[in-house]
């Protein structure tokens, strides 16, 4: 711990991305060659409804210092309302959040469909730079 | 005859609620003191530390401890009743969650003090003295307990057996507890001894909820007509038994007020308070963020709502930032 962070700063960042929509973008932005910011960690889940709060926090706590929830645009869910469910979630789990002393960029949301690997790839980026230069999260547990 | 077996009931960081409780036993009490022998109870009975310090190892059967634990001398008091007890018991919510003392999470030491002992406004104005943990007096030092940044939950701090959830837990919950104990007949060591189910499947109002439960407002329940006879959570009052562990059969319920969480979450979820707003997305009848954010407003602390008995053991257990009193 100590070593790393003498070292330049490299934000973790938890991406639960959609398997209809921002999955497939993230596909296609490989496949295209796009370069983005390897500092997220795609996690793959059938529907933004699925993202239980949980999970979220679950990320923070292992180590993560940002977390991106990715679902399809809003009336394009493959499950008809999933995305409804994401998006009233994180907008609670937003507040709860900034009760708890976390700063805005931490968590963020997006709509990235199929077809968006170039806003997939923009969005990544711009999340790294940001919660970079917030620094680590440092969770202290407790003591 | 064989001894009786010794039980033991000590307080951390509580209201005294959970003392009530076991008085709550009413003549059952009587019951309990003739099986047992209470060889520590500080709230009722003259015995000191030192009485509990020349047991033997293991020589009390069941220690009952309630409350927090927030500072040193709670945890020196714990680990010595871990140390001389077969079982340890965290008894109510403060004690199995870090209960409504845990908000204090959203602080630290250094805000408290603070505000307690500097901003707040006094009637003694001006004799602002911080309580120090030593104090050299003419006769020798004097010493006080250490104040934490965070309060804990008792398994945080030493090994527990069993938990006995609630603000306070019922008397019905406690002698079925303190039976169990007597007769050996005890659940897998971990075991939260009410419910395992939510707290709906035992609500009296569970039939009168629809099919589809979708709310567009979320109400307060001290500015709502509540009607009685029906489901709290389909007239728009947050009522937390959807993501609260049954056990209570739904004392607040039948008083007409919501559930607010004190059996903490059931054996499947780890954060109540995650839980809490998840399911409350499920059912706000909105699609678009201004609306949903209108509807929120009708939470304006989400976390002394969805957290309010389990801060210090979800998974975040504290503030990262403390924010000074307004």
């Amino acid at each position: 711990m100590m070593v790393e962070q003498k070292q330049e700063f490299e934000p973790r960042i938890v991406a639960f991305v959609c398997n209809w929509c921002t999955y497939i973008a993230a596909d296609a932005a490989g496949v295209a060659r796009a370069r983005y910011a390897p500092n997220v960690r795609l996690i793959r889940t059938m529907c933004s409804g699925r993202v239980d709060p949980q999970f979220v926090l679950t990320a923070f706590e292992k180590g993560a210092d940002g977390v991106l929830l990715c679902g399809c645009h809003p009336r394009d869910c493959h499950y008809s309302a999933g995305n409804y469910k994401a998006l009233r979630r994180y907008t609670l789990l937003k507040e709860f959040l900034s009760q708890m002393g976390f700063e805005d960029e931490r968590l963020r949301l997006e709509w990235i469909s199929a077809s968006e690997a170039e806003k997939f790839r923009k969005v990544v980026e711009d999340m790294t730079e940001k919660v970079r230069k917030l620094g680590p999260l440092d969770l202290d547990g407790g003591e | 005859m064989p001894a009786k077996p010794k039980v033991a009931f000590y307080w951390c960081a509580s209201c005294g609620g959970c003392e009530e409780a076991v008085v709550d036993l009413a003549e059952g009490i009587l019951d309990v003191v003739a099986a047992v022998d209470i060889v520590f109870w500080p709230v009722a009975l003259d015995f000191k530390v030192s009485d509990v310090e020349a047991l033997p190892d293991k020589g009390i059967v069941a220690s009952f401890i309630n409350g927090a634990v927030r500072m040193s001398e709670q945890e020196e008091m714990a680990r010595l009743l871990r140390k001389k007890s077969k079982y340890v018991i965290a008894f109510g919510s403060c004690s199995h969650l870090g209960g409504v003392p845990g908000l204090a999470n959203l602080w630290d030491r250094q805000s408290i003090f603070e505000w307690y002992y500097h901003k707040a406004p006094s009637l003694a104005e001006g004799s602002a003295q911080e309580p120090r943990e030593s104090v050299e007096v003419p006769e020798g030092t004097l010493t006080l307990p250490a104040f934490w940044d965070t309060v804990k939950a008792l398994d945080q701090v030493i090994d527990v057996d069993y938990y006995l959830p609630g603000c306070p837990p019922t008397p019905k919950l406690v002698g079925n507890a303190v039976n169990a104990l007597l007769r050996g007949e005890l659940p897998p060591k971990g075991s939260v001894l009410a419910g395992t189910r939510a707290l709906c499947h035992e609500c009296p109002l569970n039939e009168s909820k629809p099919e589809k439960l979708l709310i567009k407002e979320v109400k307060r329940v001290h500015l709502t007509k509540v009607d009685p006879e029906k489901c709290l959570l389909a007239q728009g009052v947050l009522c937390l038994g959807p993501v609260t562990r049954g056990g209570c059969e739904a004392l607040c319920v039948k008083g007409v007020m919501p559930c607010t969480g004190c059996f903490g979450p059931t054996d499947e979820v780890r954060d109540q308070g995650a839980k809490g707003i998840s399911y409350l997305s499920s059912i706000l009848d909105f699609d678009d963020e201004a609306d949903i954010r209108r509807a929120i407003e009708g939470i304006p602390d989400p976390v002394g709502t969805f957290y309010r008995y389990a801060l210090p053991r979800s998974i975040l257990m504290r503030t990262k930032v403390v924010k000074p009193h307004a």
